[in-house]
């Protein structure tokens, strides 16, 4: 080429070169005309789908019963209102609380899975997921079965004990209130703490430990200075993630929690039992300010934290201790035989025909008959919106992290949208839900002090499958973001720009590279959106409507009318049905996984 | 390549649009469809809704069930867009408020003249319409107070003995129309100051406050608390099924609360609406509401079922002021959220 090109006369070169740049131009032109009107697309449906309704939610909080705007009065009510700041201790200790236990717990259980050599890993590690698969009122309802006041364990086996062993041996934990909140979100929460402390245990480097046993470290000494100092930010950000989320959790409270008021409950009482939009605006306002600090804190963490694992790090040698094993084993056993007998539990009472009268064996809670659900209707409808809210979702989150990531324009309002994307971490489902309807179903905006009048061109959608699978992607947006983001930033920057350059269109990298390369990421995210539709509540507790009414919400609906055994037959369907799509995906997918995957490998 | 792109983009935004809409496009056919928002208890509809698709098969009714307080909210949110065309059932306590905002279309269905007169709406034509009455009644479970040693409670004031301290369930009247006619019955009862020092003490004794009014009876009916301050309809259904309740009718008198049916206002109101509105005062109709309630809103001379006190109408059921009680509501529910609901901090015991 080069030598050709010396040949050139100079006028040649210069034509050559004009045209050259002109068709480059042309190209990119496009390329930056389409994505830079992609990201523009992104960022108007992260406004329209997060900040215009927050907007419509803050003013709600800012009006009074009659609609007129009041300023802060709501606010200064709300903190001379005993009750309502009580239920915000309430939530603080809750979520502190649930947050220590469940890291411990989870720090723990991780540790014998990552660095003991006891058995059945594989299953205690499955036995650890099984509560990502349910909603959290099961877990509250499963509490009720067995320590509630006839439940199995506070009355020794409702006496059996007592025939065989002269005492009831029945423990009574006192389950209504604090104590019931607290187990049952140590519970809904453990997965995800244990998840992250997984990761964070199996990345330690182990010449630290060579280097400390070479000083003369014992073991509490060990553990002290280096496991613990290199899985903190593990540590925190577990925390954080358990404070977040029963900080914002219904379910449970719900089911449990009897008088003791936290927020999330306050805010359901607010709307539903008072007819006070203005004050459940106003405690959904209250209740997003722990939530962002704790998330801006754990994000100012992460950007602190520095790999410690490099290319020269050696993997952890788990050194053979027989007697460590044993009570890990034990450890890891009682763990798991605690998560199992609540799933035991709901498929006893789902089974039972009169609690705790009538043991003999019925299916007739598993038709829903007679009780406060539509049948199994709610439960296709569950379906059909977790279908669609996977597949929908799942396009529009990669796509968006793939022009966050992948593109060069726009850089400004690529952050913001970024941080747009993210914001829904701290964004607790009730809070979604209230400023859905608030947004959805004004048929016309006014716009505030001016009096300029909009019409809503988004008002059809209130009522619809649509909001509440909208509701569902925004809801779980940020976490399936980081997953894909993740994955986009494992692929080399290259490829873009190379490709670019040799004139493949971009669609075309993104198909036959990007997409391949991210596939396992996509599937992830396309089952986590499935699996979270199925359980989820609070962001679709206030927007449901007779056509759309969901397994979760049938669930809430039959507790709240005392169908105890219906409502635990329905989750027990819903468990079954994740754990279902789980094991097929897992089954299904396992080839394409690997072939996706095999270019990591060697 | 580039146009299969934009192929695929138009049609999944379109079926975006596609799956939007198909909840209203569903509708088309001849059927005339209207929306129902009910709190009638759920087993109770069926029986309701067949009558109803046998008499008239051209319309669809897509029904809300929810309990009262639920249902209240949701037409209050929904104000300026109203979705619902008939609420049906729902406690008139909480209706009355919901006409005060203007939320009601009055209309006088074909057979309102049969309607017992402290069952309908004093203007005319009629804002709302009842259709039966439901009462407080206690139920207690008496297996597990055999096992306690405890004899189970006649009246209100039996429920303060510390005995039972920790054993009764009681619906919030925030959220329940049992709740809040037995809190109502309360105050008109007692008078308001004894009233509630009545509830103060009463309070001592409750282990736990529900969301609806059969949760109590179904509680009882279970053990968990075996003394369930609910109404009679889910109390002898408990019984019918099996669990050891007695169903009690409190000494002093039971409150009482009439679920109502009406009209919302909307810019179109649809024909099929107000049929809907005539069927449920007829005959035909009330006979089924007859079978689940011992008092509906046309005397249609059935005995009383058993399990009911003979003097039901004349003495059991108190002097029930609704004009008062509906106008009170909001200060009444929000006295009893302060001194009852708010005891947040954990029982000690």
């Amino acid at each position: 080429m080069l030598t050709e090109e010396t040949v050139l006369k100079p006028s040649e070169v210069t034509v050559q070169n004009t045209i050259d740049k002109r068709k480059i131009r042309q190209k990119t032109g496009k390329a930056e005309w389409f994505h830079k009107s992609l990201i523009l697309l992104m960022l108007l449906g992260l406004i329209i789908g997060i900040v215009l309704p927050l907007i419509q939610l803050f003013l709600e909080a800012l009006k009074d019963k009659n609609g007129e705007y009041v300023g802060f009065v709501n606010f200064v009510n709300y903190f001379k209102t005993e009750s309502l700041v009580q239920s915000m201790y309430n939530t603080l200790y809750i979520s502190i609380l649930t947050g220590v236990i469940s890291v411990v717990l989870a720090f723990f259980y991780a540790y014998a899975l990552a660095r003991t050599q006891i058995r059945w890993k594989g299953l205690f590690k499955y036995v650890a997921f099984l509560p990502l698969f349910a909603p959290t009122m099961m877990h509250g309802i499963a509490l009720i079965y067995l320590f509630g006041n006839k439940g199995a364990i506070t009355t020794g086996f409702f006496g059996l004990f007592e025939k065989i062993f002269g005492s009831t041996m029945g423990i009574d934990i006192h389950l209504y209130g604090p104590v019931g909140i607290v187990i049952s979100e140590v519970i809904y929460t453990f997965p995800q703490a244990f998840l992250i402390l997984m990761v964070a245990i199996s990345v330690t480097d182990y010449r630290l430990y060579e280097a400390a046993e070479t000083l003369g470290s014992g073991k509490m000494k060990k553990f002290f200075t280096v496991t613990i100092p290199s899985i903190k930010y593990g540590l925190v950000s577990a925390f954080f993630v358990a404070f977040i989320l029963s900080f914002t959790d219904f379910g449970a409270p719900k089911v449990v929690g009897a008088q003791y008021n936290v927020l999330a409950t306050d805010i359901y009482k607010q709307v539903v039992g008072q007819q006070n939009l203005s004050m459940g605006s106003t405690v959904g306002i209250i209740l997003i300010i722990p939530a962002l600090v704790a998330f801006f804190a754990d994000r100012m963490m992460q950007r602190k934290q520095s790999t410690s694992f490099s290319s020269k790090s050696v993997s952890y040698k788990i050194v053979k201790n027989p007697w460590r094993d044993k009570a890990y084993f034990v450890y890891c056993l009682l763990i798991s035989l605690g998560v199992l007998s609540l799933i035991g539990a709901i498929i006893a009472a789902s089974l039972v025909k009169v609690w705790p009268y009538n043991f003999s064996l019925t299916l007739e809670h598993l038709t829903f008959k007679n009780v406060a659900g539509n049948g199994l209707e709610p439960y296709f409808n569950s379906l059909y919106v977790s279908f669609i809210t996977a597949i929908l979702g799942t396009i529009i989150i990669f796509f968006g992290a793939y022009l966050i990531e992948k593109t060069r324009f726009m850089k400004i309002t690529r952050q913001l949208s970024y941080f747009l994307s993210i914001l829904p971490l701290a964004l607790p489902g009730l809070v979604i839900g209230l400023a859905y309807i608030f947004f959805f179903n004004k048929p016309v905006f006014e716009v505030p002090f001016i009096g300029v009048y909009i019409t809503n061109p988004f008002q059809s959608l209130y009522g619809t499958f649509m909001i509440i699978i909208l509701a569902n992607i925004i809801h779980f947006y940020s976490v399936n973001l980081i997953t894909a983001t993740t994955a986009l930033k494992k692929l080399d920057k290259e490829f873009e720009p190379v490709s670019e350059s040799m004139n493949i269109p971009f669609y075309k990298t993104f198909c036959n590279v990007t997409v391949p390369m991210s596939l396992p990421a996509i599937l992830e995210i396309g089952i986590y959106l499935f699996v979270n539709s199925m359980t989820t509540i609070s962001a679709v507790i206030f927007l449901y409507t007779a056509d759309t009414k969901l397994a979760s919400i049938s669930i809430v609906n039959m507790t709240d009318a005392g169908d105890t055994a219906p409502a635990a037959a329905m989750s027990l369907i819903i468990v079954l049905t994740n754990i279902l799509v789980r094991v097929v995906y897992e089954f299904a997918t396992k080839k394409i996984r690997n072939r996706a995957q095999a270019w990591q490998q060697r | 390549m580039k146009r299969s792109i934009l192929l695929i983009t138009a049609m999944l935004i379109f079926s975006i649009f596609a799956a939007g809409c198909s909840a209203k496009s569903s509708s088309g056919g001849k059927k005339e469809e209207i929306t129902v928002y009910t709190a009638i208890e759920d087993n109770q509809i069926p029986a309701y809704m067949d009558a109803f698709e046998k008499a008239y098969p051209n319309i669809k009714v897509s029904l809300v069930r929810d309990s009262t307080g639920i249902i209240a909210a949701k037409l209050l949110a929904e104000k300026d867009n109203p979705v619902a065309d008939i609420v049906w059932g729902q406690g008139i306590t909480s209706l009355m408020p919901l006409d005060e905002a203007g939320l009601l279309e009055p209309y006088n269905p074909k057979n309102i003249d049969q309607i017992m007169p402290d069952f309908k709406d004093k203007a005319n034509p009629v804002h709302w319409v009842g259709m039966d009455g439901y009462m407080a009644t206690f139920a207690v479970n008496t297996v597990e107070l055999k096992k306690k040693g405890l004899p189970v409670p006649k009246s209100y004031q039996d429920l303060l003995e510390p005995k039972y301290k920790g054993l009764i369930s009681m619906p919030n009247p925030a959220s329940s129309g049992t709740g809040f006619l037995t809190v109502s019955a309360f105050l008109q009862l007692m008078g308001e100051d004894q009233g509630w020092e009545y509830m103060d003490k009463l309070h001592q004794n409750i282990g736990i406050y529900t969301h609806s009014g059969s949760k109590p009876a179904k509680q009882a009916g279970e053990g968990e608390f075996p003394i369930g301050i609910s109404f009679d309809y889910p109390s002898f259904k408990e019984k019918e099924s099996g669990a050891p309740i007695e169903v009690v009718f409190p000494k002093e008198g039971s409150g009482w609360e009439m679920e109502a049916t009406a009209l919302i206002k909307k810019t179109k109101i649809k024909k099929a609406a107000k049929t809907f509105m005539d069927f449920v005062t007829t005959k035909e109709f009330l006979e089924l509401v007859n079978k689940n309630f011992a008092v509906v809103s046309e005397d249609l001379g059935n005995p009383l079922p058993e399990g009911y006190p003979q003097d039901l109408l004349t003495k059991q059921l108190i002097k029930n002021d609704f004009q008062w009680a509906g106008k009170q509501r909001e200060a009444i529910v929000g006295e009893w959220t302060k001194r009852f609901d708010s005891k947040s901090e954990p029982k000690e015991e």
